[in-house]
């Protein structure tokens, strides 16, 4: 019995979730108590394990039977360090959000129990994919974040670039799920398992190419999930979402999922497989996706935006660590990342509520002096973001940029400027929010957070500045073996510090101390391009939307109008018409002539029944 | 005697005339008349078996039971069948089959 414990982490969200939607739709405070009870208790039951609580091995539950006994699906929990330090991510980060959701979504008219169902149905898919012990398994929970992702980004339904962006993320996902799934079965085609434990043992035998193909649509699905170049749309259009959702979902750790998957298939089907082309492939996209979406960043007007786009250039650090076979750099990163980046959110989500929904930062200025605490621990988030020494993100970016210089300078240089850019936007959000004057009405008006907005600001800031350092992770990063970066002097260190210095001083000649009211570098083509997202997005609408969907439209439209309605509908309608107007001949309304068809008929059957036939 | 053959015979023939009448005339009244005629004619065959198939001079009743049978529906049939005529002749000032198309119309 005690050995089944861990499936507590998947059932007591799941119940909360489905309470949350059929018992307690009307209360919403009994729902969002039931939600953070159930995160609470995942979150406990996540620092016993780390503590050293042992349970045995998990019963596994056999789904469904494939093939006779050649294969079945199972749900098992792998419960190895990695995935219980990423659970302590998830739950952590989780809990804190639930509760800063108190806060944030008070007074708001939407349905709170459908929201906080929703919250409670992503921690069970987010922990799905997490435990998960085979690739099933976490198929099923990816599909269940893009689904509750979906339902939470088009929270606000009602309004139309809500449920516009909530669809535009199911479907761009769906695009690399279905490479997940090709490069799913194409796993279980070539390791007869889908089980992580089994693969180690089997890669070794399998051709180089075969193997190559299976590691790059599975990195498909990363590539969707993790919002990757050309995948990333999505996650901007996401910023729709509450902000706690933007900041649990797609900050810390749904979009964080990709890089856990390619890290838990690396460690399972061993570093030989990733060697090659795929290594190749898989840094490549991640390095374009971190220029290109730290380019993006540097022209957003949209509080909110410029963090979605520094996530994405973030994630793009992780994917490039995993392609340059640095996991344990990756998921160091992914790791001070969640905590920073959540940080940062959840300070923007506050600073949007005091400034009365205002998400314009050139509308804001002046912040520093309304909310001071609300500011100072953004501006910790800010630092750990674009690695001032002594922060957490400082020590993950430093891993990343080392294993980038072991294995291929290119990426190291691409790593630097990207470091540069980021520096940069995060310098020009801040002196341009915080500094200077209000320029709008509602940040004349804001005042500090409310407590429960406070309390999860000030424990991730603290979370923001410790967690690079050894004592804390050591024993929480998700990665089993991992060696707290060990810091050195080296190119580097000198590198980051440029990158550092060059951004900061850029922002502050650029921007000054928020004296300006409208950004010196508009009005320019290269802005412009930057503001449209290189016109990336518009691309997509013309190409795909306009072009493949017109297409498709088109046969649809022809099956529609000549199979359906002319063959089906109007010619089954003219069929029986015509065979009404023939048997109409029948009845001519001559009584001699029924008498004449009765009696013929009569003699036939008399005919028939004579001679037996 | 005379053979159940010639009796079969007659039934037949005054079946077919009766028949052929209700198929060609135009008169209701005749066609009525011809209907009679073929429950007439079931009739004689009915009573022809009847003394065919008895033994001992003594013939079997049954069928002239049911001949008796059938003489009673046929009344009960001309009672309403001649009302229905009078009525439609009442509402027509016809007896024409050809006539009766209000339906058709």
């Amino acid at each position: 019995m005690i050995q089944n414990l861990p499936w507590l982490f998947l059932l007591l969200p799941l119940l909360a979730a489905v309470i949350d939607w059929v018992v307690f739709r009307k209360c919403s405070k009994c729902a969002a108590a039931l939600s953070i009870l159930s995160v609470a208790a995942t979150f406990a039951l996540c620092v016993a394990y780390l503590c050293g609580l042992q349970t045995g091995t998990p019963g596994i539950y056999t789904w469904m039977p494939v093939a006779a006994a050649q294969l079945s699906l199972h749900m098992g929990l792998v419960l190895d360090p990695l995935a219980m330090r990423m659970m302590l991510v998830v739950t952590g980060i989780g809990l804190l959000v639930h509760i800063f959701s108190i806060g944030y979504m008070k007074g708001d008219p939407s349905n709170l129990s459908r929201y906080f169902a929703g919250l409670s149905i992503f921690m069970f898919s987010m922990t799905c994919i997490v435990l998960a012990d085979n690739l099933a398994m976490t198929f099923i929970g990816w599909e269940m974040v893009g689904f509750s992702s979906y339902l939470l980004i088009g929270h606000w339904f009602d309004k139309a670039s809500a449920a516009d962006a909530a669809k535009k993320a199911f479907i761009t996902n769906r695009v690399g799920d279905f490479g997940f799934l090709i490069g799913i079965l194409l796993t279980l085609g070539v390791f007869g398992s889908l089980n992580f434990a089994d693969m180690g043992a089997k890669a070794a035998g399998i051709a180089p190419a075969i193997l190559t193909a299976t590691v790059l649509f599975l990195f498909c699905g990363a590539v969707g999930k993790s919002a990757q170049f050309p995948l990333h749309v999505w996650l901007p259009d996401a910023m729709e979402g509450p902000t706690p959702v933007s900041a649990l979902i797609h900050a810390a750790t749904m979009v964080a999922a990709g890089v856990y998957m390619l890290v838990r298939l690396q460690v399972a089907m061993g570093e030989a497989a990733f060697t090659g082309t795929a290594c190749n492939v898989i840094a490549t996209v991640g390095a374009i996706t971190a220029v290109l979406a730290a380019l993006m960043a540097v022209q957003q007007d949209d509080i909110k935006r410029v963090l979605a786009y520094s996530t994405l250039s973030q994630l793009g650090y992780m994917v490039m660590a995993v392609g340059l076979l640095a996991g344990e750099a990756a998921m160091f990163h992914l790791y001070t990342h969640a905590w920073f980046k959540a940080l940062l959110f959840l300070g923007a989500g506050a600073i949007i509520i005091c400034c009365h929904h205002e998400q314009d930062i050139w509308k804001m200025g002046g912040l520093a002096k309304r909310m001071p605490l609300t500011v100072l621990c953004f501006l910790m988030g800010t630092c750990a973001l674009i690695a001032v020494p002594g922060f957490s993100g400082f020590f993950s970016k430093e891993a990343i940029l080392d294993a980038a210089l072991e294995q291929n300078p290119v990426f190291f240089w691409v790593g630097a400027g990207v470091a540069a850019l980021t520096t940069f936007y995060m310098a020009r959000l801040c002196l341009v929010a915080f500094c200077g004057s209000a320029r709008a009405h509602g940040a004349e008006h804001a005042k500090e957070a409310c407590p429960t907005m406070l309390l999860p600001l000030l424990v991730l800031a603290v979370m923001a500045i410790i967690s690079g350092y050894g004592f804390a992770a050591d024993s929480l990063v998700p990665f089993e073996g991992f060696h707290a970066h060990g810091f050195a002097l080296g190119l580097p260190f000198y590198a980051g510090m440029g990158a550092l210095a060059l951004g900061l001083l850029l922002a502050f000649a650029l921007y000054g101390c928020g004296k300006r009211s409208k950004d010196p570098l508009s009005g320019n083509a290269v802005s412009d391009a930057l503001r449209n997202r290189f016109y990336i997005d518009a691309l997509y609408d013309k190409v795909i939307i306009g072009g493949l969907q017109e297409i498709v439209a088109h046969i649809i439209e022809f099956i529609d109008a000549a199979v359906i309605r002319g063959l089906l509908m109007q010619g089954s309608a003219w069929l029986t018409a015509r065979i009404g107007l023939l048997l109409s001949y029948i009845q001519g309304g001559s009584l001699r002539a029924y008498a004449f068809v009765c009696g013929f008929g009569l003699l036939i059957l008399i005919f028939l029944l004579a001679f037996n036939l | 005697m005379i053979p159940l053959a010639h009796y079969l015979i007659f039934s037949g023939l005054l079946f077919s005339i009766g028949l052929a009448g209700v198929l060609v005339r135009k008169n209701i009244i005749v066609v009525f008349m011809c209907l009679e005629m073929m429950l007439t004619a079931a009739n004689v065959s009915l009573v022809a078996f009847s003394r065919a198939q008895g033994t001992a001079g003594i013939p079997v009743y049954d069928a002239q039971v049911l001949s008796l049978f059938v003489s009673g529906i046929a009344a009960a049939e001309v009672a309403i069948g001649l009302a229905l005529i009078v009525a439609m002749f009442r509402s027509r000032k016809s007896v024409e089959s050809t006539e009766l198309t209000s339906l058709k119309d």
